[in-house]
C-alpha cells in the first residue's frame, strides 16, 4: 500500500467516524473499533502531566457498547447534536499496517435545543489504525482535549 | 459579617422552605463571599500530594478570592491570597509549578514562600532619584496570609480566626469518615473541571441530596450499584452543614418496592453490561460500605464510590455560574491491578460520569425554573423538618442541614 492510499485511507476511517456520531448513529460506533482496543477522552493538561484519569476511558469494545447503551436507556440529558470538523491529518508511522499511528486537529461544535451553539471540545486526535484488514479500524484513539472546562456535561463521545 | 437583614424574609416553616431568590439574587450572593467564604468555615484548597517538595505550588480559589497553595522549605503548607500587596495583580500565574520565591511580573515584588514581602525593585530608587520613601515598611505589605490544617493529605484553610479547629468544625461522626477515605498516602491521578450555569448552592444541594440519587441517577439503579432500599443511611453532624451519605453491599433484601412494581423509570430489568469489569471493585476499607459521600461545610464534597475516589470543589463564578473541581486519587501502594480499576471506575463519576453526568445540568434546570418565581420557595420536606441523622436515604435531611448552618452566618 503507498503512501498516498494509506492517507486515503485513514481520512476516511476519519470522516465515517464523525459522521457516525454526527448523525446520531451511535449504535454503530463501536464497529469503528478493533476487538481489542483503547479509547479515551482525557484533558490535554492531564495527559501532559502523566495524569492517567480523564472523562471516559475504555480499554475493550463492550464499554463502548455499555456507553451507548447507557446513553440511550439510563443516562439523562437534554437533546443536543454535535459537528465534528477534523484537520490537519498527520500519517506519523505507516511502517506497520495493523499500527499506523495518526494524528489530528478536531473541534465540535454543540448545538443544543435552544439553538444555542458552542464550541464544546477543541483537541487533538491520537490514533492507532489497523488498516491490514478490508474496513479500516482503530486500535487505539485518544481524544485530547485542550478547553479544560467540560460545560454542563459530556454525554455524546468525541 | 456584613448586614444582610434586608436581604430577605425566611419562610415562616422554616428549614422545610427556601426561597427561591436566594439562588438569584445578587445582594445574597455579594455578602456570601464575606459571611460564608472568608467568614468562620473551613475552606478546602488542595491534597498534599499535588505540592510533594519544597517550593511546590498550585492556585485554587476560596470562592472568588484566588489563592496560592504553596509548600514551605521546612514542609509545611501555606495558604496565601494571590494578590500583590503593591497593586493586586496575580501573583502565580501559572496552575501549578516550583518556585524558590513568589514573584509578581508586574513590578516584580518579591514575596518568601510564607508570603512576606522580601524585595521591592528600585526600592531605594535609580541613581539617588525616585524609589520608596525611607519609612515604608516591608514588614507590613506581605501576601494576605490563611490559618491553614492538613488533615490526612488533605489541606484546609480559613479566612476567620473564630473558625473552631478543623476536627471539632467537623465533628466526630465526620471526622472519621475523612479520615476512613483518606487513611494511607495518596496518589493524584487527575483532574476534571465542569462549568454549571447555576448557583452554587444548588450543586452543594444536589449532593446532600440523597432522596434523588437512585431516582434521577438510571444508570445507578439499573445495575444495582445503589438503591435506596439498601441498607444504608445519612449523617448529618450537629451544626448541620456536614452530612455523610452511604450505602452497604449487603443484598438487597425488599422484593416488592416501587422499582418493582415498574414505577419509577430508573428500574429497566433486562439490562446487563457488556463488560462488567466496568463496576468491578473490591472492599478496600474492609467495612462493606461501597459508596459514601461526604459533605463539608460549605463547599466541599468527598466522594468514595466503589474504589472511585475524588474530591470536589464548588467554586461560585457569579451568581448563577459554577465551577466544578474534581481531583481524583488512589493510594501511593496501589498494584498495577488498582490503578486500572480505578481508570475503570473512573468512568461512573465527572462531568461524563454514569452517575454523575445528570448532576452537571440538573441543577440548570432548577435555576431556568425559579427564573419568573424569585418569590416562591421550594419543599423540602422529605423525612421531616428537622435536620437530624437517618437511617434511610429517602429523605432530605440534609439538605435542611445545610441552611441550618447557612442561616445564621448570613443573618437569615
Amino acid at each position: 500500500m503507498d503512501e498516498r492510499e494509506i492517507h486515503y485511507r485513514v481520512e476516511r476511517l476519519l470522516t465515517d467516524y464523525i459522521r457516525c456520531i454526527d448523525d446520531d448513529r451511535l449504535e454503530e460506533w463501536p464497529g469503528f473499533f478493533t476487538d481489542e482496543c483503547f479509547y479515551q477522552i482525557i484533558a490535554a493538561s492531564n495527559h501532559d502531566r502523566g495524569l492517567p484519569v480523564g472523562l471516559v476511558y475504555a480499554d475493550s469494545k463492550g464499554m463502548l457498547v455499555d456507553r451507548v447503551a447507557a446513553l440511550r436507556q439510563a443516562n439523562i440529558y437534554e437533546p443536543q447534536r454535535y459537528r465534528h470538523l477534523f484537520s490537519a491529518v498527520a500519517v506519523l508511522d505507516s511502517s506497520d499496517l495493523e499500527r499506523i499511528c495518526v494524528e489530528s486537529h478536531y473541534l465540535v461544535v454543540r448545538t443544543m435545543q435552544g439553538g444555542d451553539s458552542v464550541i464544546f471540545s477543541v483537541g487533538r486526535y491520537v490514533d492507532v489504525v489497523d488498516l491490514s484488514g478490508k474496513k479500516p479500524l482503530f486500535r487505539e484513539r485518544r481524544v485530547i482535549f485542550d478547553n479544560e472546562r467540560v460545560d454542563t456535561m459530556l454525554a455524546i463521545p468525541l | 459579617m456584613s448586614n444582610t437583614s434586608s436581604l430577605l424574609e425566611w419562610p415562616a416553616e422554616g428549614l422545610t422552605r427556601i426561597p427561591n431568590r436566594i439562588y438569584s439574587d445578587e445582594a445574597v450572593y455579594r455578602a456570601e463571599q464575606t459571611n460564608i467564604f472568608q467568614g468562620p468555615t473551613w475552606q478546602f484548597v488542595g491534597l498534599e500530594v499535588e505540592i510533594p517538595n519544597s517550593g511546590d505550588f498550585k492556585t485554587s480559589f476560596i470562592g472568588e478570592t484566588p489563592m496560592i497553595v504553596v509548600r514551605d522549605r521546612d514542609g509545611s503548607v501555606n495558604v496565601l491570597e494571590n494578590r500583590c500587596a503593591h497593586r493586586g495583580a496575580l501573583v502565580c500565574l501559572k496552575e501549578h509549578g516550583n518556585v524558590r520565591s513568589l514573584a509578581c511580573v508586574y513590578h516584580s515584588w518579591n514575596y518568601s514562600l510564607k508570603g512576606d514581602l522580601i524585595g521591592v525593585a528600585f526600592e531605594r530608587g535609580v541613581k539617588g532619584k525616585g524609589g520608596m520613601p525611607a519609612d515604608f515598611d516591608k514588614s507590613q505589605h506581605g501576601l494576605r496570609r490563611l490559618r491553614v490544617e492538613l488533615l490526612n493529605g488533605l489541606i484546609f484553610a480559613t479566612f476567620s480566626a473564630e473558625t473552631p479547629a478543623l476536627e471539632a468544625y467537623l465533628g466526630p461522626e465526620i471526622f472519621v469518615r475523612v479520615k476512613r477515605v483518606t487513611n494511607r498516602p495518596m496518589k493524584l491521578l487527575g483532574y476534571s473541571r465542569q462549568y454549571m450555569h447555576n448557583n452554587w448552592k444548588l450543586y452543594v444541594e444536589n449532593v446532600k441530596d440523597s432522596y434523588h440519587a437512585s431516582l434521577l441517577h438510571a444508570f445507578f439503579t439499573t445495575f444495582k450499584l445503589n438503591r435506596l432500599t439498601m441498607q444504608g443511611g445519612i449523617i448529618v453532624d450537629e451544626s448541620g452543614g456536614h452530612h455523610v451519605s452511604y450505602s452497604m453491599a449487603a443484598q438487597d433484601e425488599a422484593k416488592k418496592t416501587e422499582y418493582e412494581q415498574g414505577e419509577i423509570r430508573a428500574h429497566i430489568d433486562d439490562m446487563t453490561l457488556a463488560d462488567p469489569n466496568l463496576i468491578e471493585g473490591v472492599d478496600e476499607f474492609d467495612d462493606g460500605v461501597t459508596l459514601q459521600i461526604l459533605s463539608v461545610f460549605p463547599n466541599f464534597v468527598m466522594q468514595q464510590i466503589r474504589n472511585s475516589l475524588a474530591v470536589r470543589q464548588v467554586i461560585p463564578k457569579g451568581v448563577g455560574e459554577t465551577e466544578l473541581v474534581w481531583t481524583y486519587y488512589g493510594f501511593a501502594d496501589d498494584d498495577s491491578v488498582m490503578d486500572r480499576r480505578r481508570q475503570r471506575q473512573s468512568n461512573l463519576v465527572g462531568p461524563a460520569g454514569y452517575i454523575s453526568m445528570e448532576d452537571g445540568c440538573i441543577a440548570g434546570f432548577v435555576q431556568r425554573g425559579i427564573a419568573g418565581a424569585g418569590e416562591e420557595r421550594s419543599v423540602v420536606s422529605m423525612g421531616g423538618a428537622e435536620a437530624e441523622s437517618q437511617d434511610t436515604r429517602a429523605t432530605e435531611t440534609s439538605v435542611r442541614g445545610f441552611w441550618k448552618a447557612y442561616r445564621p452566618l448570613m443573618g437569615l
